[in-house]
């Protein structure tokens, strides 16, 4: 599973530990969060979120 | 109008705008600066911006030591239109400049303000040389946008960091030392309590890549240039980056038929008797921006409100959504208020407090009409023994 890095502010979401701030169980895959989840540092949407290569 | 040169070849040229006094929602009663750098070199080199209203200033600033035609290079260290507005006007005069702005973030926020323009992005520890002098960038994202951005100057050992370590404070002394230094110490922790709290976990990001950095000088884009007391800003800024606490309540309020007031001092007497720092705000006499300053090394805060049409005063809620806003950390709280029927206010004020994630001192107050002696006492013991408790 791929973690992806906010474009905003840097915060790196990584599946292996989930988003417990939003209720995001670990080993959720970024393409499976809700629509409606947003990056728990700066509150920007999964649209400024880009694949950590 | 003047520059004012600040070192061998570098001027202030920016602009003091005297009667600003409300920036969104941030009451700026010593009005700002939007300080703006000259660098005369092989290139020379425009450092930020200033509020468009004040291009004409700027443009009579630059003109007093040179053509403002002759800029190559102009570096954006933040979009946001106080430090960029009159970014148009010295395109147009200067053809040739190439505006320095952050990658992805400050292309992304030019282009959507001001179109099409030359931009160059950089990236963190990208240098540009501009001839005797190196420009050596450092990205600070959401501190407190996107796309902020310090710049070094080795050479000269001079960080111009824009809004970081800035004050909201007009003055005709360029540097720290020509102004009072609790003043200008206030301002700037009254600056970080109200545009870069919420991003302190950002800012402390930040504060690790330039930590060992020589500086002998830091230019601000609001307020003063730190030189003198470069000590006294670096301290303040450890306290804030560390969110370091004192043992300071702050009692909020706002009161019908002076009920709530009565409780709201016997809080604050509590926290006196225990000598512990305390104020009192009505928030009808005081801004939410200069409460939240007094927050922020505060351990508790306590929150009133009476019931009005079954829900807490407006201006309480009001300050509730600033406060939730900039996430000040680690505050035990009182929620408390006088009511006639229903009560509901005081629940909402526990609740929106707990759902931000503060703890409660000791339970939610609700004192029917006027407030008994045996009540107040009473209320007093509750908080005596819970500070007894911290111990």
């Amino acid at each position: 599973m791929d973690k992806y890095v906010c474009i905003i502010c840097e915060y790196v979401y990584d599946p292996a530990k989930g988003d417990p701030t939003q209720n995001i169980a670990p080993g959720t895959p970024f393409e499976d969060l809700p629509d409606d989840w947003v990056c728990p540092e700066c509150g920007a949407g999964k649209e400024e979120f880009e694949i950590v290569k | 109008m003047i520059a004012y040169k600040i070192r061998e070849g570098i001027y202030w040229v920016g602009a003091i705008d005297w009667h600003l006094r409300l920036f969104h929602g941030y009451s700026t009663d010593k009005g700002t600066t939007y300080n703006a750098y000259l660098i005369l070199d092989e290139k020379i080199t425009l450092i930020d911006n200033v509020k468009a209203e004040f291009t004409e200033e700027l443009i009579a600033r630059i003109s007093s030591v040179i053509d403002p035609s002759k800029i190559e290079v102009i570096i954006s260290n933040h979009g946001e239109p106080d430090h960029s507005g009159s970014l148009p006007k010295i395109l147009e005069l200067a053809p040739n400049a190439k505006v320095y702005c952050s990658s992805p973030n400050g292309v992304k926020i030019l282009n959507a303000i001001y179109g099409d323009i030359p931009i160059i992005p950089v990236k963190t520890n990208d240098t540009l040389s501009i001839g005797k002098r190196t420009l050596q960038f450092i990205q600070a994202p959401m501190v407190h946008w996107p796309d902020n951005m310090v710049t070094y100057i080795p050479e000269e050992k001079i960080l111009f960091s824009n809004d970081i370590y800035g004050q909201h404070y007009a003055t005709a002394k360029l540097f720290d030392s020509g102004n009072d230094l609790a003043t200008i110490i206030h301002e700037a922790k009254k600056y970080y309590a109200n545009i870069v709290l919420p991003y302190t976990k950002q800012a402390n990001k930040y504060n690790d890549l330039i930590k060992d950095f020589d500086i002998e000088m830091i230019a601000t884009a609001h307020g003063v240039i730190w030189k003198d007391n470069l000590k006294e800003i670096l301290a303040l800024y450890d306290d804030l980056l560390n969110s370091r606490k004192k043992e300071k309540a702050i009692v909020v309020y706002d009161s019908m038929w002076g009920n709530t007031d009565v409780m709201a001092r016997n809080i604050m007497e509590a926290f006196m008797e225990k000598g512990i720092e305390v104020r009192l705000y009505n928030i009808n006499n005081t801004e939410d921006s200069d409460i939240i300053t007094e927050i922020v090394d505060a351990k508790y805060l306590a929150v009133g409100s009476s019931t009005l049409n079954n829900n807490m005063l407006p201006k309480i809620a009001g300050f509730l959504y600033y406060l939730k806003g900039l996430a000040p950390v680690d505050l035990q709280y009182i929620a408390f208020g006088s009511y006639g029927w229903g009560g509901q206010s005081i629940k909402q004020i526990s609740d929106f407090l707990d759902g931000i994630g503060y703890k409660p001192l000791i339970e939610p107050v609700k004192m029917l009409y006027n407030p008994t002696t045996d009540g107040l006492t009473s209320l007093k013991q509750a908080i005596f023994l819970a500070l007894d408790q911290q111990k």
